[in-house]
């Protein structure tokens, strides 16, 4: 509770919530808020420099950019929210089991996430979605795929050092069971981290997940994402270079907004920012 | 990944148009080994591995090994020259950072890791082409062929990077050690600040620099995928990505083996080089 009333007193943190949540809002309520229909096809209005009509131009089709780059930030922002979602949960529950459990279940916990390490997370993420096919929903799994160890690692080792504390040696001196412990020592004891560790995550599950759709492998036509935009507007670099800024500066902003919001949670989390 | 519907064959024959008859397909399949079953493809490429033979590509139908040798100097030439210039640029300006903390230069040097950090690779790359090779002409658009030209933009944008997330953490570390102790018994002995800088403290931040520098040499020598794809740079990455999308499996395994062989050469010499930098882990190893 101490944390989170820390949190919500600052004002920096206010900002960019704030900030956060208009990005969020505007996008969720793309298709109500967006001037023209992303989806309709204009060929007399193709490649239309931004203008008063069209206030970041128009792509290959005529379809107007902004209209585009709102409802494809529905797309890109809450499949990356819910990406980071998934795997701060899925990562921190076998991070606890492995280090609350230890012996052969963790040996073997860590092993499993060892094999995903070991890669480049890139090329694993775009074998993994080359073997699934495209389409947005095999890009999260393969981004799934590679990310959650992070979480397993951080949660076992926050385990670990609990396990050493006494008040932890407490508890189960007193006969709290496993799922108590878990539930009532361990989980608030982490929540902090993860959080933080999550929160800085979004911004590069944004980036991510707009390079595998840039690759090919994301989100497929006509669906508008911002890096599958920005790789259809490649070839138009030299001619209409808004195709590709007005996506890409989409994704730059937001992982300002995201990274600047972890940074702020974390600082204040951290005793050793507070002095 | 051998589970998955479709193969090399199908992948090939599947971008001419109008398609291939099975019977071609078919005879495609037996000429690769690819109609038997799985275990025996494995034992078989296991038995030409140790021989010496990864097999041929099921692509080009020329041997992997020789192509894939053939791609390594590209990822090479792309790993020395980005390296050398983040730790250049970012050694000096994050020791800066942190000598000047709280001071305009901090916030500018700060500001600029941050939005470094907050852009995609091929975002970067694709502002640093419409730059310097469209609008001032500078450079070329495309690698194509490896040349002092071709290099700049690809080792920009790996710089660009790599450096946001270097420079912060010399200056964390930096800012770390200068709390300590003995730089505040140096100082008092009237030590000058400059020789307490070279001689102490960033000796001692040699150490995170080598581990940051273990992880990016380790992701480079596998070739970064996307930079590469975008500058049409031929290097191994480039190899995997295209691979990975045609089925080509015995590329792609030749490709894991070299994944295999980087990570245990990195984590070596990562070893090796904590025991000459850190004397608590020389001296723990010869007490």
């Amino acid at each position: 509770m101490k944390a989170g009333f820390r949190i919500s007193k600052s004002i920096r943190f206010r900002i960019l919530l704030s900030l956060a949540g208009v990005l969020l809002v505007v996008s969720a309520l793309s298709p109500l808020l967006a001037p023209y229909d992303p989806y309709v096809q204009d060929l007399s209005q193709a490649l239309q420099p931004p203008s008063g009509m069209h206030w970041l131009g128009t792509d290959r089709y005529g379809r107007d950019m902004l209209s585009r780059v709102m409802v494809g930030g529905r797309t890109t922002l809450y499949t990356a929210l819910s990406l980071v979602a998934v795997i701060s949960v899925f990562g921190t529950l076998v991070g606890i089991v492995s280090g609350y459990k230890g012996g052969r279940i963790d040996t073997f916990l860590m092993r499993v996430s060892d094999i995903f390490l070991a890669f480049p997370g890139m090329v694993f993420a775009i074998a993994v979605a080359g073997v699934l096919g495209g389409g947005l929903i095999n890009a999260v799994m393969a981004l799934a795929f590679i990310s959650w160890p992070k979480y397993a690692r951080l949660a076992r080792g926050q385990v670990l050092s609990i396990k050493s504390l006494s008040y932890f040696s407490a508890a189960r001196l007193s006969g709290s069971g496993t799922v108590k412990i878990i539930f009532r020592h361990i989980l608030p004891n982490i929540t902090g981290i993860i959080l933080v560790t999550a929160t800085l995550d979004i911004g590069t599950m944004i980036m991510e997940l707009a390079a595998l759709s840039f690759l090919g492998l994301g989100a497929t036509p006509p669906t508008p994402e911002w890096g599958s935009m920005m790789s259809n507007g490649r070839s138009m670099l030299q001619t209409s270079p808004w195709v590709i800024l007005a996506p890409g500066c989409a994704i730059f902003i937001s992982v300002v907004i995201f990274n600047l919001l972890g940074d702020t949670v974390r600082d204040v989390l951290d005793p050793k920012n507070n002095q | 990944m051998q589970s998955v519907a479709g193969d090399a064959v199908d992948a090939l024959y599947d971008n001419i148009s109008g398609g291939v008859s099975e019977e071609i397909k078919a005879e495609r399949r037996a000429e690769l080994g690819l109609d038997k079953p799985f275990l025996v493809q494995y034992a078989n490429w296991l038995k030409g591995l140790v021989q010496g033979d990864m097999g041929i590509s099921y692509l080009s139908g020329k041997a992997v090994f020789p192509t894939f040798m053939s791609k390594l100097p590209a990822t090479l030439l792309l790993m020395v020259s980005s390296i050398s210039l983040t730790v250049t640029v970012s050694i000096p300006l994050g020791v800066l950072a942190a000598v000047r903390q709280n001071r305009i230069l901090d916030y500018v040097v700060r500001g600029l890791t941050f939005a470094g950090n907050s852009l995609p690779g091929f975002f970067t790359s694709l502002l640093l082409i419409y730059f310097f090779s469209l609008k001032l002409r500078l450079l070329p658009v495309m690698g194509g062929t490896i040349s002092l030209k071709s290099i700049i933009l690809p080792t920009l944008t790996l710089a660009i990077a790599m450096s946001s997330k270097y420079i912060r953490q010399v200056r964390v570390t930096v800012l770390e050690e200068l709390q300590k102790d003995y730089v505040t018994g140096a100082r008092a002995r009237g030590v000058r600040e400059s020789v307490i800088m070279y001689a102490n403290v960033l000796k001692t931040a040699m150490l995170t620099i080598i581990t940051l520098l273990a992880l990016s040499i380790g992701s480079l020598l596998g070739g970064t995928a996307i930079i590469e794809t975008i500058f049409m740079w031929d290097g191994v990455g480039k190899l995997a990505v295209d691979s990975i999308l045609m089925r080509d499996y015995p590329m792609i395994q030749a490709y894991v083996i070299w994944m295999a062989l980087i990570y245990v050469a990195v984590n070596l010499v990562t070893d090796l080089l904590y025991h000459f930098l850190d004397p608590r882990i020389r001296r723990a190893h010869s007490a």
